[in-house]
């Protein structure tokens, strides 16, 4: 298992936008992609879930990945974080 | 045949197909299913055709407003795929035995109360977006045709009402006339019919569950009537005025290239007010002088959210550069009062009109009002740009206005960024700022008097409320004499002065205006080659 975390710069946080995104870049793997903040989870290939989350700018996201190429899955999705989010 | 009143707003003529826009406020019904997987299989095609509606508004969207704006539609696709939103929908249909159509409504309602009860503004408001998707499952359902304004013939547009984010996603070239129950002359579909050139009836009291989609009608701005299904002889007889209309526009057309000059010589600028991008073709086409009003918040409106500097930059600096160095006088976001949009979350306000809105936002929020200024004033070296600034009512705004201006340049010169510094004028539009015109006028380039605003707050009487038309009157003297005053102090610091409100157009006070030395009239793009018509055959003196 891989795992990172992130603070958001995005100014309205993770919206409906980038939350697409991220859902199209997660589903390019394998790997189980799971979004945590304040105890709440979500996968990442979830929409509607992960916008849920209300994740706000200034606010930290715990990502974990698991499965067979999260090796891949976690360096690129740290690249995806840090370029739109 | 059948034949209502209302209120015209643009005096013309059109035969022509309806077509009615209905408030997607369906009834679903709950119906038992003996098959699960059947209605399974029924709701993924429906789920299919749904997301190539959407992909077909993308590609619309992508060409017409870019790619910012588009992306809501790509957003809406997936959230049809996701995983959580088919489950619920599924579970509904297996384990109660109910209908897709029900199952979905059931689904989109817990969803969007779920964003609903969320402690942030921007996720409230995604509750619209999964109440959006959710009713376009149920219309491809039930076999309802969504308006596809591509593939639809010129048609006259049968509403209740229409807001200004309706109309704004409108496709012009297809509207031949709009008739709506409710509204009032000043409301922005009358704003939007004027600048069209297309009859418009407002306050119609038609029943709209009698008018279908693909009847024929008849809207004659003239007398203000509509007459649905047409007999033979009134289709002839409207054939007929329409042709003679066509005729008197021709003959406004040789006034095009003349100057617009009075008979003894003072000079005048006529320019347009335009609500788009695409309404610059109607500018030149009707050959005005340049642009005196551009409402910039065609970019805000019917978006889900802010549009970048980028967006701006390229919408402005394209419009500079059609105009080809004639003037472009862009108002700064006037958002608020009629005019709500849900990404701003303004909130619920008592007094709208006189609430929180235009320069006060600006002001208050300056990071939406300096994203648009980076854009204004990087566009200005593309051509011959003013900034307009609406809602004035103190020095102090102006002076904080001018600071946020010059912190702009400054960031802007520290990122070597190619911009220019315009002239800048101010929209008098509030009785304060006629009391203090004449110490305004010392600071800023010129005004721009927007007359809808003005004689609303002068009179006290709200533009939308149809029942107070009949106290409003435009001719009235308290602003008759506040334009002159306005006049005045302008001049005196050797200002120039225009009016961009409604009154500007208004043919029975050009000669007026013209004698207290307004320099400069903007109206409607259809109304230049009239008004230039009365200026030149009347005398000054």
């Amino acid at each position: 298992m891989k795992e990172f975390s992130y603070v958001i710069t995005d100014e309205i946080g993770i919206h409906a936008r980038p939350a697409g995104m991220l859902v199209k870049e997660a589903k390019k793997y394998e790997s189980k992609i799971v979004l945590t903040k304040d105890g709440k989870s979500a996968e990442a290939t979830k929409l509607m879930a992960i916008m849920s989350l209300g994740v706000k700018c200034g606010e930290t996201v715990q990502v974990t990945i698991e499965g067979a190429d999260e090796e891949a899955a976690c360096e690129e999705m740290t690249a995806f974080f840090k370029e739109n989010l | 045949m059948k034949s209502f009143f209302g209120k015209s707003v643009y005096k013309g003529i059109v035969l022509g197909p309806v077509v009615v826009l209905k408030q997607n406020d369906f009834q679903v019904k709950r119906k038992k299913i003996e098959d699960a997987d059947a209605e399974i299989a029924r709701l993924e095609q429906a789920g299919n055709q749904a997301k190539e509606q959407l992909q077909r508004l993308y590609d619309k969207a992508l060409k017409e407003v870019g790619e910012a704006s588009a992306a809501i539609f790509e957003v809406h696709q997936m959230m049809l795929e996701d995983e959580d939103y088919l489950d619920a929908i599924h579970n509904l249909i297996q384990t109660e035995g109910v209908n897709a159509e029900y199952a979905v409504a059931v689904t989109g309602d817990n969803f969007s109360e779920m964003f609903a009860s969320m402690d942030d503004e921007y996720m409230k408001a995604r509750a619209a977006d999964v109440k959006d998707i959710s009713n376009r499952l149920i219309r491809v359902l039930s076999g309802e045709e969504e308006v596809d304004f591509r593939s639809m013939t010129p048609s006259v547009i049968v509403a209740d009402d229409l807001s200004p984010s309706e109309t704004v996603q409108m496709d012009k070239e297809k509207i031949l006339a709009f008739v709506t129950v409710h509204g009032s002359t000043n409301s922005h579909t009358a704003i939007l019919a004027r600048m069209m050139n297309i009859p418009a009836l407002i306050g119609v009291p038609m029943d709209l569950d009698e008018i279908q989609t693909g009847m024929r009608a008849v809207v004659d701005g003239f007398d203000g009537k509509v007459t649905f299904e047409p007999d033979e002889e009134l289709c002839n007889q409207t054939l007929h005025r329409m042709e003679k209309e066509k005729e008197k526009l021709q003959l406004l057309q040789t006034l095009k290239g003349k100057e617009n000059i009075t008979a003894d010589g003072r000079k005048i600028n006529i320019y347009a007010n335009i609500g788009s991008v695409g309404d610059v073709g109607y500018v030149l086409e009707n050959d005005a002088g340049g642009i005196g009003l551009f409402r910039s918040e065609f970019l805000y409106l019917g978006k889900s959210d802010f549009p970048t500097e980028e967006e701006q930059f390229l919408a402005y600096k394209q419009v500079l550069q059609t105009m080809a160095g004639k003037k472009v006088i862009i108002r700064t976001l006037d958002i608020g009062a009629d005019k709500q949009v849900d990404y701003f979350n303004l909130g619920q306000e008592d007094n709208p009109a006189m609430g929180y809105r235009a320069i006060r936002i600006c002001l208050k929020q300056p990071e939406i009002f300096k994203t648009q200024l980076r854009a204004l004033l990087r566009a200005a070296v593309f051509g011959n740009l003013s900034i307009m600034y609406p809602m004035i009512i103190s020095t102090e705004e102006v002076t904080r206005i001018y600071e946020i201006v010059d912190e702009v340049k400054k960031e802007l010169e520290a990122e070597q960024i190619p911009y220019k510094v315009p002239e800048q004028g101010i929209m008098i539009e509030t009785p304060a700022a006629v009391m203090i015109s004449d110490e305004l006028a010392e600071m800023v380039d010129f005004f721009s008097i927007g007359t809808n605003d003005l004689t609303q707050y002068t009179l006290a009487i709200d533009r939308q409320n149809a029942k107070l038309d009949d106290f409003y009157n435009p001719h009235h003297k308290a602003i008759l004499k506040m334009i002159q005053m306005v006049t005045d102090n302008a001049h005196k610091h050797g200002k120039w002065v225009g009016i961009c409100g409604e009154l500007g157009a208004d043919l029975e006070l050009t000669e007026q205006f013209v004698r207290m030395g307004i320099d400069e009239l903007s109206v409607s793009p259809s109304m230049v080659l009239r008004l230039r018509k009365v200026i030149r055959e009347m005398k000054c003196d």
